[in-house]
């Protein structure tokens, strides 16, 4: 089975400290890393490959540093690895960044599953999945919590919503979107590592996968970013205090009582 | 590329890099410099005191004649005869919007005999209700809601077009918006009108929380947007209005539909689901053992809330990733949220800072939670738990 997997470079947030002075965000020396959903994404493919046979190729868009997340995902034990870069793509917003990678899988081949994760943590759209299945104009499923079975046409699979999940099937080809809870993706091996550093990975221009050029980056997008800006913080709360267990709990239900929440 | 820095007007000050929402895209050292990193997103261009930035965009093509699309749109999401929450706030924060542009509010409900729930729709402040029945319609799945929404788009075309950033709501506005080549932001916490263009401001937060973005749509209609359940307040309904009900007859039919749903599972919890929640009781790390969390639950039954928990509980293995907060669960903003034994990385943070109140019970003082916190207290979870489920008890009891 052919299986595309899409990942982003993300910045570790929980790696983000803020700056107690100035209540601004300390961004220098942030590592990146793989996008954890995307990782759930990859070991998902992984594991039907190994029950199924075939290929598994990542596929990322990002600055020529995302390199290093592609050579993780082939240490994780992908097949292939190709990403895409150009200038012309910075700036893109979900339309433009779906379109482009729609693209760049039309070139890969005719995968018969298009694996992403739900979200990706610096953003938290999830619109890029549902983007890309869209434009190759293909099913889908997210939410994806567990693949029941993998049958020769489809796949069943159970999607979450809230307070619950669905029971759906989904015809091949089709674009998987999967949560956290899908699986625990496996550890990169010494052998993977040491693989992953002599393949080969292609860097694909916007000319190499045939983008139109008013799609893609800043231009290809609808939307626009007008503002940047730190959100509020609460002030300072209040510690409540008392001598006894009782008279804190005490304190609180009076606070909470006035601000008629209880 | 489109955002240039001129040199000799840049005078290094690094206000730019804080404007900036991409790690490391600006460096300052002589003038200011933008990294491969640089999005070409022009954030920082309206921050710079002395103009040395500026954002060259090309004409959009593709852009359509605004006055052509009037009215704002909410997509009623509904399960089972019942409409999500999430979709009145959406009708209440809409009539707002719709009075600010002096166009008309309607509500877009699809399902299997549900027209009834469009007086719902009018009480929250809907003037017109599209309506598209059919058994095709019965549950909600990608392809017959995508095409239909469609269809409609492009019939009546609508200036805004809102969605609850519920599982469902996320899974096809992304596919409508490709469709019919327009813009869309997810996630927003705040919408408003710019006075002076009309166009819709779309703030919604980024780097979990970290950072706030106004997103705009300025040459594509409709303009898109999904909002996150709680953010907007529900306004009271007014049964006594009424409106304009306009059936659509949607040429959908079963086979033009690739999914099957088999089976629908509901979790069988004591207390509510996350996103519905007034209040939220979470447990963390602090609990310090599975058998622990009952005293979560307790609390949150007796508050008619829901029991949540942070990553660490869940990675432990004492909890259901369903309930877990936190960037890579569910992001909440109930009226009260109650966490217990929850240090405050930033991960469970983002999922829970915009709650109105929030008290923090933990046993270290210098926890980051209570950074975030309305109230605090020091103290054992396992005296005050208790204590605080008896009390609230016999509060409702009174």
């Amino acid at each position: 089975m052919e299986i595309i997997v899409c990942i982003k470079q993300v910045p570790d947030t929980t790696e983000v400290k803020i700056d107690p002075v100035k209540g601004t965000l300390i961004r220098e020396g942030v590592p990146s890393i793989v996008n954890p959903f995307d990782k759930n994404a990859l070991e998902a493919a992984l594991q039907i490959r190994e029950q199924k046979g075939g290929k598994v190729t990542v596929l990322t868009m990002g600055p020529p540093q995302a390199v290093d997340a592609l050579r993780e995902c082939l240490a994780m034990g992908a097949d292939e690895a190709v990403l895409l870069s150009d200038r012309a793509f910075a700036g893109a917003d979900s339309w433009a960044t779906s379109y482009t990678l729609a693209k760049a899988i039309e070139k890969v081949g005719k995968p018969e599953l298009i694996f992403c994760g739900k979200q990706a943590i610096d953003g938290d759209t999830a619109q890029v999945g549902p983007g890309i299945a869209e434009h190759l104009g293909l099913p889908q499923a997210t939410y994806v919590q567990k693949i029941r079975e993998v049958q020769s046409e489809q796949l069943l699979v159970e999607r979450a919503i809230e307070g619950g999940y669905e029971v759906i099937t989904v015809p091949l080809p089709a674009m998987i979107a999967v949560e956290k809870s899908i699986n625990e993706p496996r550890f990169p091996t010494m052998m993977g590592t040491m693989k992953a550093h002599k393949k080969t990975i292609p860097t694909w221009s916007a000319a190499d996968i045939g983008a139109e050029a008013d799609k893609i980056g800043l231009d290809g997008s609808c939307t626009q970013v007008k503002r940047v800006f730190a959100p509020e913080r609460k002030g300072q709360g209040e510690m409540l205090t008392g001598e006894t267990e009782n008279e804190v709990c005490l304190l609180l239900l009076e606070k909470l009582q006035g601000a008629k929440i209880v | 590329m489109s955002v240039k820095i001129i040199a000799e007007d840049c005078v290094a000050c690094g206000v730019c890099i804080d404007a900036c929402p991409f790690p490391g895209a600006i460096e300052v050292n002589d003038v200011a410099v933008l990294t491969d990193k640089c999005n070409g997103c022009g954030a920082c261009a309206d921050s710079c005191p002395t103009e040395a930035i500026v954002v060259e965009k090309k004409e959009d093509k593709n852009a359509v004649n605004a006055a052509d699309y009037q009215g704002v749109w909410v997509f009623i999401e509904q399960r089972d005869g019942l409409i999500a929450n999430v979709a009145l706030e959406l009708l209440s924060e809409g009539r707002k919007l719709a009075d600010k542009l002096g166009t008309h509010l309607a509500g877009v409900l699809l399902g299997d005999g549900v027209t009834e729930l469009s007086k719902h729709c009018f009480a929250y402040g809907a003037d017109k209700v599209y309506l598209v029945e059919g058994a095709v319609f019965k549950y909600y799945r990608t392809d017959s809601y995508t095409e239909a929404i469609c269809n409609l788009i492009r019939q009546y075309k609508p200036e805004i077009l809102l969605f609850g950033a519920t599982n469902n709501g996320r899974d096809f506005a992304a596919r409508i918006a490709v469709r019919v080549d327009t813009g869309l932001t997810a996630d927003c916490t705040e919408l408003a009108i710019d006075q002076e263009s009309k166009l819709l401001l779309q703030t919604r937060p980024a780097f979990g929380g970290n950072v706030m973005a106004t997103i705009l749509c300025p040459n594509r209609r409709p303009q898109m947007a999904t909002v996150r359940p709680k953010v907007m307040k529900k306004l009271e309904p007014d049964y006594s209005r009424s409106g304009q009900l306009i059936r659509y007859d949607s040429p959908v039919r079963e086979e033009d539909v690739s999914t099957k749903i088999l089976e629908v599972v509901e979790h069988a919890t004591k207390t509510l689901n996350l996103a519905e929640a007034e209040i939220i009781v979470s447990g963390g790390r602090g609990i310090g053992a599975p058998e622990n969390y009952y005293l979560i639950e307790q609390l949150a039954e007796v508050l008619g809330g829901a029991a949540g928990a942070s990553r660490a509980a869940v990675d432990a293995g004492w909890v259901p990733h369903y309930r877990q907060v936190g960037q890579t669960g569910k992001t909440v903003a109930p009226k009260l949220y109650i966490a217990c034994g929850i240090s405050g990385a930033i991960q469970h943070l983002a999922g829970m800072q915009t709650s109105d109140v929030i008290v923090a019970i933990n046993k270290d003082p210098e926890a980051p939670i209570f950074k975030v916190a309305t109230y605090g207290i020091v103290g054992d979870l396992q005296k005050v738990l208790p204590l605080l489920t008896k009390k609230f008890k016999e509060l409702k009891e009174a």
